[in-house]
């Protein structure tokens, strides 16, 4: 589907390179409580405040599945549009770390709950499919803390048994830029899904990035590298370059590439061997004994599906049918969900006769401009939808003017304020007085006779000195369109 | 009331709810023979003065309509108690006191029984003879240097020997029933998903299941009737129509159906077994029953199967015991050699074994070879038995291929040790419920136990069966108190 003038290769004296990119993402399910228990999952309290004797292993305790996170799996399934398995199985990926306190993992390897999937991303240069190969539910284990006390290590089980998400890609991705669309339709998905809350700096959502290079043109896959757990869109995508480059290094060089694990350093921007495919962990995966095959009932998965909000893909297609908007806004529009709200709030409280376009313009424009200089998300936008529809509807209006509009919004910042209360407090309504325009009109006409004469002989560029002084002298507030009116008639 | 002690759990109850006996007296006469009788080895951790403390408590306010009202009870040292240690017959829980109960030792306590301390066990329930535990041998009260059977050998001697008047026990190949054929008691391998795992500490988690051990049947009715409920803390429990056994209990078996496998009759077995069963199968005759001939294919394969499908499971079951959170932990060098001393000294070398065994049949390369053809053979020995089942309503066999050995003789012979459990094993792996009743001596006069298999969820029938054999045998115990000076 993609068109190729923007392909990314790797350019060497007499070769270029394609990379091939897989990802296995790990999103943390929205959820109260644990996969297994009933332990909380809030981010950031007190360590060892949230175990449960199941999360800490302790001897003869069971694990009992969390029926919502099966749901929100299940949800999230739908969200990438893949085959639901009404049968799946947890198995147990065994290895020894102190902060796996079972001494294994309980995850999904052969039999997971989500099968083969899709995700449509919308580059510059048009759309493009990534493959789902599948969805699988398993426990996060807790955290080591290494950098507390020079000689121990502590541990801190809160994360211990949180339910995870991992979304493994097909090897569909050629580029950092796809790498970095890609993880933000997942987290746009799964955001409108209200299955994970996408958030990156929290450990939400981090990936394991698999990175391989072929000369272009070649249909065999060449060697792939594993990058373990990289926890934000930037250093995926330095990753990804670094590791490419690395790897077409190596193959230049006429060396070849071992399959390997490395670990991105994020102060030296390069990776590092981790373990090699000979040091692999023998997992010795079995089926959990402790739990039966989870079976889902048609109804049960109907159930969930009947749940499913509209999602971006739809959203767009509404956005660019119903509301004409082009496609580059709607995929900026609805490429987060609190956006997509907060737009058909503002259009919703707008009325009829609404200028739809200008509502666009105001949310992308001057409020988009506020959110990033203030660093905000747009669910704690310092103007509301319902005051932003009445600033758009007053310029349509003819109330106030875009000019005047601007000033408004700076004093609506502060606390949320009501346009309108502004405009009348400040004076600031637009003056649309024909007659009372015509007098200010005429006296600026009577003192510049010369610039006019000069006007009439041919200068038209004159007519903008006449507008700003009009403009000037109603303090801002005349009405553009008929001070442009009526100076094409007087002069 | 010098007798007490010989009082069956339903003399007791009955007893109690009239009068003649209080808890405290009761509790009293098991907790002097206990303690007399410490050469047996039957307790790892004993809790004596609570229990005394407990039936004074309980009669100033006695609640009469319990099941089981102030009757003292020892239980296996698998079963996490609140507040009591809990060891699993293993250095590497010596010093682990749970914060929790397990369901079933919940159950029994909601009923009014007395928890008087913690039986000894094979470590991890990981043995046949009780000669792994790491609290040292059980002497079986039949004779001296003789071993009780295992896992539940500590249940199994105590029993036996009157400490207490009935206890539960664990059983994943066999770790109920062999002890209670060694011992001359009643052992009941309840159906899987009958009784909750919760609490209890795991060996094979898609085997292992709590049941009674009792000196009757009606006792052992009792007792399950308590312990098995449903529990949605585990999730291998199975929500079905519990029956009151003891209630329902009955001795006419009038035209039941019991089925005699042919390949139980194992190379090697002695001929005082082969009699023993020719003689069950008259007693089953004369209480009415009907015997017809079967045939359950794959029972050569069950025990192979058991000893990868068991150890698979435990290696993984005990990777949490790694020094880390609770329990035995030996100072390393860093986390890995934490780990090696830890459990090279926490663990003994019969438990060791196991995770070996474990560990290599999981291994990539190794898996499908074992592990996977393992769990195909288990599914061809579970439909062995459902056809088995559309013939008869139960199965009646040997409950081990020998009576009681002594201390030491199969210690350094771990296969020989493993074929003790040659008629148990396959139960467990169908899910099926299994129970022993003594039903002779041998030549040496130890005694020799029945198994009767029934369908799944049909312990009413097993029971019922058992009951009408048990009174036809009339079976009695040769116990000299040899152990008390």
């Amino acid at each position: 589907m993609s068109k190729n003038n923007s392909e990314y290769l790797i350019n060497r004296k007499d070769n270029q390179y394609e990379v091939v990119i897989g990802l296995e993402v790990h999103a943390q399910v929205t959820s109260e409580s644990k996969l297994f228990s009933s332990s909380a999952t809030k981010f950031g309290a007190e360590p060892n405040t949230q175990v449960s004797l199941v999360d800490a292993a302790f001897p003869g305790m069971l694990p009992v599945i969390n029926e919502f996170c099966v749901k929100q799996a299940i949800k999230t399934g739908i969200g990438l549009n893949a085959k639901i398995n009404k049968r799946s199985v947890f198995d147990r990926k065994n290895y020894f770390y102190a902060d796996l306190p079972q001494g294994y993992q309980i995850s999904q390897f052969k039999d997971p709950i989500v099968g083969a999937g899709r995700v449509i991303l919308d580059m510059p240069d048009g759309q493009k499919e990534i493959g789902i190969e599948r969805l699988h539910l398993e426990q996060d284990a807790g955290k080591s803390i290494h950098d507390l006390d020079p000689q121990s290590t502590f541990v801190d089980l809160n994360r211990s048994g949180v339910a995870l998400m991992e979304i493994v890609s097909k090897p569909d991705l050629r580029s950092p830029d796809e790498v970095s669309t890609y993880i933000k339709k997942l987290r746009s998905i799964m955001r409108y899904l209200g299955t994970c809350d996408g958030n990156m700096q929290e450990g939400s959502l981090r990936a394991d990035v698999n990175v391989s290079v072929r000369l272009k043109g070649s249909k065999e896959f060449g060697t792939r590298c594993e990058i373990k757990n990289v926890n934000s869109i930037k250093f995926m995508q330095m990753a990804i370059e670094y590791e490419a480059n690395r790897q077409v290094d190596l193959i230049e060089e006429g060396k070849s590439i071992n399959q390997e694990t490395r670990l991105f350093d994020t102060k030296k921007n390069e990776t590092r061997s981790m373990r090699s495919k000979e040091d692999a962990h023998d997992y010795r995966y079995f089926p959990d004994p402790d739990l039966l095959p989870l079976e889902v009932s048609d109804e049960f998965v109907n159930t969930i599906k009947s749940d499913i909000p509209e999602l971006p893909d739809d959203k767009k297609r509404r956005f660019i049918d119903e509301f004409k908007l082009t496609p580059y806004e709607a995929t900026i529009l609805v490429s987060d969900i609190d956006t997509a709200k907060y737009f058909e709030e503002v259009l919703a409280k707008m009325g009829k006769n609404k200028d739809i376009k200008l509502a666009v313009n105001w949310i992308t424009g001057e409020l988009f401009a506020v959110l990033n200089n203030k660093n905000l998300e747009i669910s704690d936008s310092p103007v509301g939808a319902k005051n932003l529809a009445i600033l758009v509807n007053l310029i349509k209006n003819g109330t106030i003017s875009g000019k005047i509009a601007k000033t408004v919004f700076e004093l609506m910042i502060d606390g949320d304020k009501d346009p309108q209360k502004i405009v009348e407090e400040k004076g600031l309504k637009q003056q649309s007085d024909p007659k009372a325009l015509e007098a200010i009109i005429d006296k600026i006409i009577n003192d510049n006779r010369e610039k006019a004469v000069e006007y009439k002989q041919g200068k038209e560029k004159l007519f903008g000195f006449f507008v700003g002084q009009a403009m000037k002298a109603s303090g801002g507030k005349a009405n553009p369109k008929l001070i442009n009116e009526i100076l094409k008639k007087k002069l | 009331m010098s007798d007490i002690t010989k009082q069956s759990l339903s003399e007791l109850v009955e007893n109690i709810k009239s009068k003649k006996l209080s808890s405290s007296e009761v509790t009293k006469a098991f907790v002097e023979r206990s303690e007399k009788s410490k050469e047996l080895n039957a307790y790892i951790t004993e809790d004596y003065a609570n229990a005394v403390n407990k039936a004074k408590k309980f009669d100033e306010k006695p609640n009469l309509d319990l099941k089981l009202p102030g009757i003292p009870m020892a239980v296996k040292d698998l079963f996490c108690t609140k507040d009591l240690r809990t060891t699993a017959g293993s250095k590497i829980l010596n010093n682990f006191v749970p914060t929790y109960e397990s369901t079933v030792t919940q159950n029994i306590w909601n009923e009014g029984a007395i928890l008087m301390g913690k039986l000894n066990c094979d470590e991890f329930a990981m043995g046949s003879s009780n000669e792994t535990s790491f609290f040292g041998n059980v002497q079986n009260p039949i004779d001296k240097n003789l071993v009780p059977g295992g896992s539940s050998g500590g249940s199994s001697s105590a029993v036996a020997a009157q400490l207490t008047p009935i206890t539960i026990g664990t059983d994943t190949g066999g770790s109920i029933r062999q002890p209670a054929s060694f011992t001359g008691t009643v052992g009941l391998k309840p159906t899987y998903g009958s009784c909750s795992r919760y609490g209890i500490v795991a060996f094979a988690s898609s085997l292992d299941q709590a049941g009674p051990m009792a000196q009757n049947v009606k006792d052992c009715a009792l007792l399950q009737e308590v312990i098995s409920t449903y529990d949605d803390k585990d999730s291998t429990s199975i929500d079905f129509k519990r029956n009151e056994y003891s209630k329902e209990l009955t001795k006419d078996i009038k035209g039941k159906k019991v089925g005699i496998p042919k390949e139980y009759r194992v190379d090697g077995m002695p001929k005082e077994i082969e009699d023993l069963w020719k003689k069950g199968i008259e007693y089953a005759k004369d209480c009415g029953a009907e015997i017809i001939d079967i045939s359950l294919p794959h029972t050569n394969y069950a025990l192979p199967t058991y000893y990868i499908v068991a150890p698979a499971e435990a290696s993984s079951n005990l990777a949490r015991y790694d020094g880390v959170k609770y329990g035995f932990r030996a100072k390393g060098e860093n986390l890995i050699d934490m780990y090696e001393k830890t459990r090279s000294e926490g663990f003994g070398a019969e438990v060791q074994r196991r995770i070996m065994i474990g560990t290599y049949v999981l291994s990539s390369g190794y898996y499908d070879a074992y592990y996977l053809k393992a769990q195909k053979v288990r599914k061809l020995i579970k439909n062995d038995f459902d056809e088995a089942f559309k013939k008869v309503d139960a199965i009646l066999t040997p409950s081990t291929p020998s009576s009681a050995f002594k201390i030491g003789e199969k210690k350094d012979d771990p296969v020989s040790m493993y074929l003790n459990d040659i008629f148990t094993v396959p139960v467990n792996l169908a899910g099926l419920p299994g129970l022993s009743i003594p039903a002779g001596h041998d030549a040496k006069g130890y005694p020799l136990g029945l198994q009767i298999i029934g369908k799944a969820f049909d312990e009413q029938n097993i029971l019922n069966i058992s009951y009408a054999m048990e009174e036809k045998i009339n079976f009695k115990n040769k116990i000299n108190d040899w152990w008390i000076k």
